[in-house]
């Protein structure tokens, strides 16, 4: 334990605490703009600065605490320095606020205006560069980088994947990936995380909010939207509401006055995979398949294994995501059920996620040339159009989901957060093996947080192993272990975000842990509170397959809902 | 690996590990000439490495190349001495004419160039150095001719 005094009040801090930690305790707020939580510091900007008696300024994110220091945060030479670092990273930066798809939500823009920088001090020389728009997930536009590292940290230390890092030297630095190549051609998995600790436009979605747009005022085409479990406990924060608010009806509503003719919920095809992803568990296991199997709804997660871990290919679910199920199953069923041709079909999901736009237009998922999704809106790109028709999220009534495809279990919004698909894999695979329900359909184990969990569950005197990963440098682990012979695992969840979709690359800027924690407990919440817990006892799954589809991994789920995936090259 | 070339310089590292990405490196510089994409890859593969890492490092020291270099490859001091009596001027005539930065190598593979902080020749500054052969107090105007002098050379090969 150490003494230290900031702005003339002691705090008592752990022994090697950095300042800005010992600040963050006694209420005291410095900025910081390449500082990650939970990170070792790297102390790259020099917005933090404060000034420490007997020595200077000093980047309080990485210089520890000591005994008998005495720190000002805010000190005129303080201020003036963090004043100064703005200005010189405002010397090269495009004047382009106003165009700029993080206008209002940059750090660099709310810093500037903070610390009252109001005129051009520093007028350094623009280079010209190329925005990367290669990407079908991710912009990058290298004008805008103030090179904190952010993205590639995360990419490399969160995701394992390392796409990107710092290229060349001095002025002369970029961030880029291999060979300066695009993303397209890079090992990214297209998660978005990157966007989401980005502090200014440098890293953005593709937006597809043109391409809705446009297909709504289509008088030809039949509109159709979905919408992920875990948008819905996330949106509210774009409007004002507390992190954890589910505004799932509001979400409808809302939807269907855009003009969509029919809104669906991804909750419902999860409901769907869980019958065709548990099935092929109890097949695997009964037919000493590939195991243990790994879950296949994370699109980012898919690439990784295709670039990463090739010979674990055939351990992965044929299942297709969700997102996927939905889209194929409204340009079949739906639209033989409704005589519409699928050609007319627009079908839009909203997801948490970059990824996704990624995997929509992958080759796989298509059916006799027609995609099975059309565009992907990301949870803020959603939140943007509705501002942009100026709805009011606090003055919309509720609305449900439409039929066939707006009922869903709790088990399948669980699968909004880490873990959420295992627990529904669990509650099904447990009757579908048994013929009964489970006692008690929580399985803690596997809830929370935690970037790796395990389970054991006793189904039929046998102990089914599981395990939960999110983030995919946790994945590694998991995977690593399977590779070196470990063999009491029969099924491993993976998600690609941290914390699962809740936590995914588009969901709403600036989320903490805080947040990130109350919209999980937002779905645990829903799953308490709710009476349809069971993905199996979802009466619209049911009829589905009486109706259209037969089975579980019969024929027609074969060619609508299954797919194979490939290793991949990258540069 | 596909490489029996870098094969053989990797069996000069045999642990593999990420402290010898740099004279990696060069090694293989010195075998190609340059760092390929290719080369980058294996190098990769070999020390389990992303070759955006082994890019970023690359990139971050000057004296490594991703181009190949050309027939004649132009190595022009940028040190002190030099610079006082005008290699900055130098460069740029050299950019303008040849059509390339430093690094690159014009599209017809005849020309290559480099700037170099010192080449220890500072009373011949500004000094410029073409395929090893040194040629002093460089101007703008000389230069022309010098590189004109290599083209002559190289068509009169070209024509026997």
């Amino acid at each position: 334990m150490a003494k230290i005094t900031i702005n003339n009040k002691e705090i008592t801090v752990r022994e090697n605490e950095t300042i800005l930690a010992a600040a963050k305790k006694a209420g005291i707020s410095i900025p910081t703009l390449c500082h990650m939580e939970g990170f070792p510091p790297s102390g790259a900007c020099r917005i933090c600065v404060v000034e420490l008696e007997g020595r200077g300024l000093v980047p309080s994110c990485s210089f520890p605490a000591a005994d008998g220091m005495r720190v000002q945060t805010h000190s005129p030479r303080a201020l003036k320095a963090r004043k100064t670092v703005v200005e010189l990273l405002l010397a090269n930066h495009p004047d382009s606020c106003n165009y700029c798809a993080r206008n209002q939500s940059c750090r660099l823009q709310t810093l500037a205006s903070e610390l009252g920088v109001r005129q051009r001090v520093y007028v350094g020389h623009k280079e010209k560069y190329k925005l990367d728009a290669s990407s079908p997930a991710i912009v990058r536009d290298p004008a805008k980088c103030i090179l904190c590292g952010r993205c590639v940290r995360v990419c490399e230390e969160v995701q394992g994947v390392a796409a990107i890092d710092f290229v060349r030297r001095g002025s002369k630095t970029v961030i880029a990936a291999a060979f300066e190549e695009g993303l397209n051609l890079s090992a990214c998995v297209n998660c978005g995380q990157c966007i989401n600790v980005c502090p200014t436009g440098a890293l953005t979605e593709n937006s597809h909010v043109k391409r809705v747009l446009d297909a709504l005022s289509d008088p030809a085409l039949y509109c159709v939207v979905q919408h992920a479990p875990a948008v819905s406990v996330s949106i509210a924060e774009e409007f004002g509401f507390p992190a954890g608010s589910d505004v799932d009806g509001l979400m409808v509503a809302a939807l269907r006055r855009l003009g969509f003719k029919k809104v669906f919920d991804t909750a419902f095809t999860a409901d769907l995979t869980i019958m065709e992803e548990g099935s092929e568990l109890v097949h695997r296991i009964k037919n000493r398949g590939a195991l243990p199997m790994l879950t296949s709804c994370s699109p980012g997660w898919i690439k990784f294994i295709e670039q990463f871990y090739p010979d674990l290919l055939p351990n992965v679910s044929t299942c297709k995501s969700p997102q996927q199920m939905m889209g194929a199953i409204v340009k079949s069923y739906f639209a033989e059920t409704g005589n519409l041709n699928p050609r007319d079909i627009f079908s839009v999901s909203v997801m948490p996620c970059t990824a996704k736009k990624f995997e929509a237009q992958r080759p796989e998922m298509a059916c006799g040339g027609v995609s099975d999704v059309d565009a992907v809106l990301t949870t803020r790109e959603l939140a943007q159009v509705f501002r942009m028709y100026g709805f009011n999220l606090k003055a919309i009534a509720p609305e449900a989901a439409d039929t066939p495809f707006g009922t869903r279990s709790t088990a399948g919004k669980l699968f909004g957060g880490t873990g959420g698909v295992m627990e529904a894999a669990i509650r099904s695979a447990y009757f579908l093996l048994t013929g009964t329900e489970l006692e008690n359909p929580v399985i803690d184990k596997v809830r929370g947080l935690e970037g790796r969990k395990e389970a054991y569950v006793t189904i039929n005197g046998m102990e089914v192993g599981v395990a939960v990963a999110s983030g995919l440098a946790n994945a590694r682990k998991v995977l690593d272990a399977v590779r070196a012979g470990r063999n009491d695992l029969h099924f491993i969840e993976i998600m690609t975000c941290p914390g699962g979709c809740i936590a995914g690359g588009g969901q709403p800027l600036g989320a903490d842990l805080e947040a990130v924690k109350a919209r999980l407990a937002a779905l645990y919440d829903l799953d308490c509170k709710e009476g349809l817990r069971l993905s199996h006892k979802n009466e619209d799954v049911v009829r589905l397959y009486k109706e259209y589809l037969v089975a579980p991994l019969g024929e027609k789920s074969h060619r609508l809902l299954h797919t194979h995936y490939h290793a991949r090259e990258i540069v | 690996m596909s490489n029996p070339a870098l094969e053989k310089i990797f069996t000069k590292y045999p642990c593999a590990s990420r402290e010898n990405l740099i004279p990696l490196l060069q090694d293989v510089q010195e075998k190609d000439g340059y760092l390929s994409e290719e080369s980058i890859r294996d190098i990769s593969r070999y020390l389990k490495l992303p070759s955006s890492k082994i890019y970023g490092v690359a990139t971050f020291y000057n004296q490594f190349r991703f181009h190949p270099i050309g027939k004649f490859h132009l190595q022009l001091c940028r040190g002190t001495a030099c610079h006082v009596n005008g290699s900055a001027k130098l460069l740029e005539a050299v950019r303008k004419i040849l059509k390339i930065e430093p690094g690159q190598t014009t599209k017809d593979k005849m020309w290559s160039l480099e700037t170099v902080a010192c080449m220890g020749a500072c009373g011949l500054s500004p000094v410029i150095c073409v395929n090893g052969e040194f040629h002093a107090k460089v101007t703008p105007k000389s230069l022309i001719k010098i590189l004109d002098q290599y083209r002559v050379q190289e068509a009169g090969h070209a024509g026997k």
